[in-house]
């Protein structure tokens, strides 16, 4: 039976936030919260396994009390258990600092029950940066699997994972021992709609809620802003283009002039006759 | 942890199929910049099998020393057996600073490489600067989803590191002739540590023009209503000789794969020409076309943002404008218009 952990955040949506332009910032009211879409994903495919392997899912996150509603997302997703580091010495994490804390809770929970498995999303879309999957890893000693977007096969007898990941022109078969750390790709699987169970189950859930004093052998140091070696020192909002030139007139004129300037540009727009185009 | 101990900037060379990754040939122009402004040398780490060869292009694009393990135990990449690598090279000779290829090596392998350390690893970096006297890096990315740009600082720790996304920095032109230091350099891994086995490696061959190596591409947004709709894309594309790009709506709403996309959670890319048809043009998309050299965006609403960001603008309906230009490309192809040359 397989004990799968799936680590993922509540995250503002950053499709739809909207950016004061005055300070620069983020109005982090405007946007909605939701569980990041690569996590969705994670927890999907947690669950897959589950069904066809046997075992539990247990969902993990680090964040702020609202973040409590996330993890009713993954419960509706099927996920069984839910757990939730939440302190303010956690606040200003890095993802060196996030991978530490999410490894003490991850050990916590293996005391529970061992784990054989921990899924994370690629990345976060607030944070866009894929490192806390591979940095958990580390801290447990486990082989990092990241850009999965297929799990082939999982022999929990022999105790080994293959799985296809995701290279720039194509991917790779790669064999690993178990426990290791898989993060995953969007297309690893679709999300369908939660069943009226996951659903109902969901709005009664309550996680586990751990504060750092909950943890063992947890060095404060490593926490937080203060075990956050990277910090953010300039914030500005991308340079705004100021638009170039719109092409009058009605289709056949708006497409003439193009292609005229196109011409014009030999630089960029070699024309050899019949032979196609060459740059 | 005294960082006087601590110099040189070093750049991690990623080898595929046995040649040298373009992005790594990129970090060497951009690395050699911070080099010289902490007059400091530049080194690249060069990890692979039969790969010491490879070090006569390194110096030529500004390498001074390569470092190099060149073992059958590195023959396919792998995160346990190149982090043993590199992370005794650190210990070894102590760089200040660490740039990686944001690929699925590069970063794989930092994010396991700093935790080990540990130290600070700003992923994704588009804009690069060192402090002179300090050593301070200064790497910014586009960061929530590319709304805004951020500077981050590894004030604390040493090495340095970042990845550094393909086609954001220039190569050097190479210099032929020019001589650096091969170090050659021993790991003391074992086969049998490594928890991994590379089974098969698959490469596409349906791709026909990778997207971020084209000379055109021709992208295509939401606006283009179905997929039969951006059915207009690929045939430009086609005409044209072009790669086809599309935006994160299209992807997610399964019209191409995600290879096709463009932006800051796809590919950057910097094509000569860059067509962005029925593209909205949010921030996430142009962050990853911006540098692209010559932008053409078509879309029936004059107020979409991709008119901000394009040198020449259509308004108007793509299933009009799109069959127009590929039937006048096609003329000019064809010989009516001769040899612009």
């Amino acid at each position: 039976m397989l004990h799968i952990v799936a680590c993922i955040k509540q995250v503002p949506d950053t499709k739809i936030i909207k950016m004061n332009p005055k300070t620069n910032t983020m109005d982090r009211a405007s946007a909605p919260a939701i569980l990041n879409p690569y996590d969705a994903h994670a927890v999907e495919e947690a669950v897959r396994l589950k069904k066809r392997y046997g075992g539990t899912v247990s969902v993990l996150t680090m964040g702020p009390p609202p973040a409590v509603k996330a993890i009713k997302k993954c419960i509706e997703i099927g996920a069984d258990e839910g757990y939730m580091i939440s302190d303010r010495a956690f606040a200003g994490a890095d993802t060196l600092a996030t991978s530490y804390a999410l490894t003490k809770a991850i050990e916590k929970i293996s005391q529970i029950q061992p784990v054989d498995l921990i899924i994370c999303g690629k990345m976060t879309i607030d944070g866009d940066t894929g490192q806390v999957g591979p940095g958990i890893a580390r801290r447990l000693d486990m082989p990092p699997l990241t850009s999965v977007n297929k799990v082939k096969e999982i022999n929990i007898e022999e105790g080994y994972a293959v799985v296809h990941r995701k290279l720039e022109d194509g991917y790779e078969v790669i064999q690993s021992t178990m426990p290791c750390l898989m993060s995953v790709e969007k297309e690893i699987n679709d999300v369908p709609y939660s069943s009226m169970t996951n659903m109902l189950k969901a709005a009664r859930y309550q996680p586990v809620i751990w504060a750092v004093a909950d943890l063992e052998d947890v060095e404060r140091t490593q926490l937080g802003l203060k075990g956050s070696p990277t910090i953010v020192s300039k914030v500005w909002a991308p340079t705004k283009p100021s638009g170039g030139e719109m092409l009058e007139g009605d289709a056949v004129q708006q497409t003439e002039k193009l292609l005229n300037l196109l011409l014009e540009k030999k630089e960029l727009f070699a024309v050899k006759g019949g032979s196609g185009v060459e740059l | 942890m005294s960082f006087e101990d601590y110099s040189g900037i070093w750049v991690f060379i990623e080898v595929k199929d046995g040649e040298i990754v373009p992005v790594s040939l990129e970090l060497l122009g951009a690395g050699k910049e911070l080099a010289d402004k902490r007059g400091t040398e530049l080194a690249g780490v060069l990890i692979g099998e039969n790969v010491t060869h490879l070090a006569d292009t390194l110096y030529e694009y500004g390498a001074d020393t390569v470092y190099v393990y060149d073992d059958t135990i590195f023959k396919n990449y792998r995160t346990e057996s190149y982090m043993k690598a590199l992370l005794e090279c650190c210990q070894k000779h102590k760089p200040e600073v660490i740039l990686y290829g944001a690929t699925s090596t590069g970063k794989d392998l930092a994010s396991a490489v700093a935790t080990d350390l540990p130290t600070g690893l700003t992923a994704d970096s588009t804009i690069l600067d060192i402090e002179k006297d300090t050593g301070l890096l200064l790497a910014s990315r586009p960061a929530f989803g590319g709304n805004i740009m951020a500077t981050i600082l590894c004030k604390k720790y040493r090495p340095q590191m970042a990845t550094v996304r393909p086609k954001v920095m220039k190569a050097l032109t190479p210099e032929p002739g020019r001589r650096g230091q091969l170090i050659e350099e021993t790991a003391s891994i074992k086969e049998e540590d490594i928890r991994t086995k590379v089974l098969e490696i698959v490469q596409f061959t349906t791709q026909k023009v990778r997207i971020d190596e084209a000379d055109i591409v021709v992208a295509g947004g939401k606006g283009l209503g179905s997929e039969k709709g951006f059915q207009v894309v690929h045939d430009l594309a086609e005409t044209l000789g072009a790669a086809v790009g599309a935006s994160r709506d299209v992807v997610e709403a399964g019209w191409v794969e995600h290879h096709h996309q463009v932006g800051q959670t796809g590919l950057t890319v910097t094509p000569k020409i860059y067509f962005a048809i029925g593209i909205s043009g949010a921030i996430q998309h142009i962050v990853g076309m911006q540098n692209s050299g010559l932008i053409i965006a078509i879309n029936n609403d004059p107020e979409a943002p991709i008119f901000q960001s394009s040198h020449y603008g259509i308004v108007g309906d793509a299933f009009e404008i799109v069959p127009l230009l590929i039937q006048q490309f096609k003329q000019v192809f064809n010989g009516e218009v001769v040899d612009h040359v």
